[in-house]
């Protein structure tokens, strides 16, 4: 079975709490239409498990076939030195058609990001590569396509889009 | 399937409308073979696309992927256009399947190549194969790992 690897770390952007005994990582693509229905189906499963779930987002961008992906994470990324990783992340799901550098500025605007900043970190190397690693860690963990999900390191082969999934992560946490 | 250590057999087939390639041009370098049922599988989980992104690690593991089903070169053109590939893609057309029998992964009942890996070594020596359950996309982690275990010998 495959393995998440590398294990969640402190460089990852986690939400809920640390110590929760059911994680769920997502490996995901901005511009794909499949995240984008995993996106509220995520947020309700966390609503539901509260505490005991953990929620890690990487990111897998499939930029050959999603022209925006790469830029999209990267801007996601620069929002996370602002502290502001997950509002960028909802904000960017909630507006996946449009992901043009302009569009995701504005989105830097539209948080009360410093957007100056925000330019500023966009073009550090160190953001690409952090997408790059991420990436290669998808593939070293056996993502096959987007989204891909791990649960408590283990790949998730079954369906997200049921109540199964939500039961399994349930299971997990008694 | 063929075992590793097994030479793996020669092929010559089109990879463009006016090109061929035979496994023998690629002595030198490491080979993934990767037979796939059919091209237009949806876009996010497809595994053509997915070996489009990783060029460039397999690249640095002087690897060479190449992915061949049983579409014409017509097909392939199309497909490889539309989603930007940048490597490869193989017509095992004419005779249908040849290659993918003599690799053992033709699956005769749905005239189609099954979803099977093979990574080759710079002497054309299979090292490492996997047969993937039907209708799942294999990913790349096996690939990495036979990759990175070749490299140690």
């Amino acid at each position: 079975m495959a393995k998440l690897k590398p294990a969640v770390s402190d460089k990852d952007n986690i939400q809920g709490n640390t110590s929760a005994p059911v994680e769920l990582v997502e490996y995901g693509d901005y511009e794909c239409p499949h995240c984008g229905r995993a996106y509220p189906i995520v947020k309700a499963i966390q609503e539901k498990m509260g505490d005991k779930l953990k929620f890690v987002f990487r990111n897998f961008p499939l930029a050959e076939i999603h022209p925006h992906a790469v830029n999209a994470a990267i801007a996601t990324e620069a929002a996370a030195l602002q502290n502001k990783f997950w509002e960028m992340h909802d904000y960017i799901f909630e507006h996946q058609r449009r992901l043009d550098d302009a569009s995701l500025i504005a989105y830097a605007t539209h948080l009360q990001l410093d957007v100056q900043q925000f330019e500023n970190d966009f073009s550090k190397t160190e953001l690409a590569q952090k997408v790059d690693d991420d990436f290669e860690s998808g593939m070293r963990s056996g993502v096959n396509g987007t989204p891909s999900f791990f649960i408590n390191g283990e790949k998730y082969n079954g369906n997200w889009e049921g109540e199964e999934f939500l039961d399994y992560l349930q299971s997990l946490a008694k | 399937m063929l075992a590793p250590g097994t030479k793996a057999p020669e092929f010559s087939l089109s990879s463009t409308p006016d090109q061929k390639l035979e496994l023998s041009q690629l002595k030198g370098k490491k080979v993934i073979l990767a037979f796939y049922p059919a091209d237009w599988s949806p876009v996010c989980s497809d595994q053509m696309a997915l070996y489009n992104e990783m060029l460039k690690i397999f690249h640095k593991e002087n690897a060479e992927v190449i992915g061949i089903s049983v579409d014409s070169k017509w097909c392939h053109l199309a497909f490889s256009q539309d989603r930007k590939l940048h490597f490869p893609l193989l017509a095992d057309f004419e005779p249908k399947g040849a290659v993918a029998m003599a690799y053992d992964v033709y699956d005769a009942t749905l005239g189609e190549c099954k979803r099977a890996l093979y990574v080759i070594d710079e002497e054309g020596i299979i090292r490492w194969n996997y047969l993937s359950p039907v209708g799942m996309n294999p990913g790349a982690d096996g690939i990495l790992d036979a990759l990175e275990t070749m490299n140690k010998k």
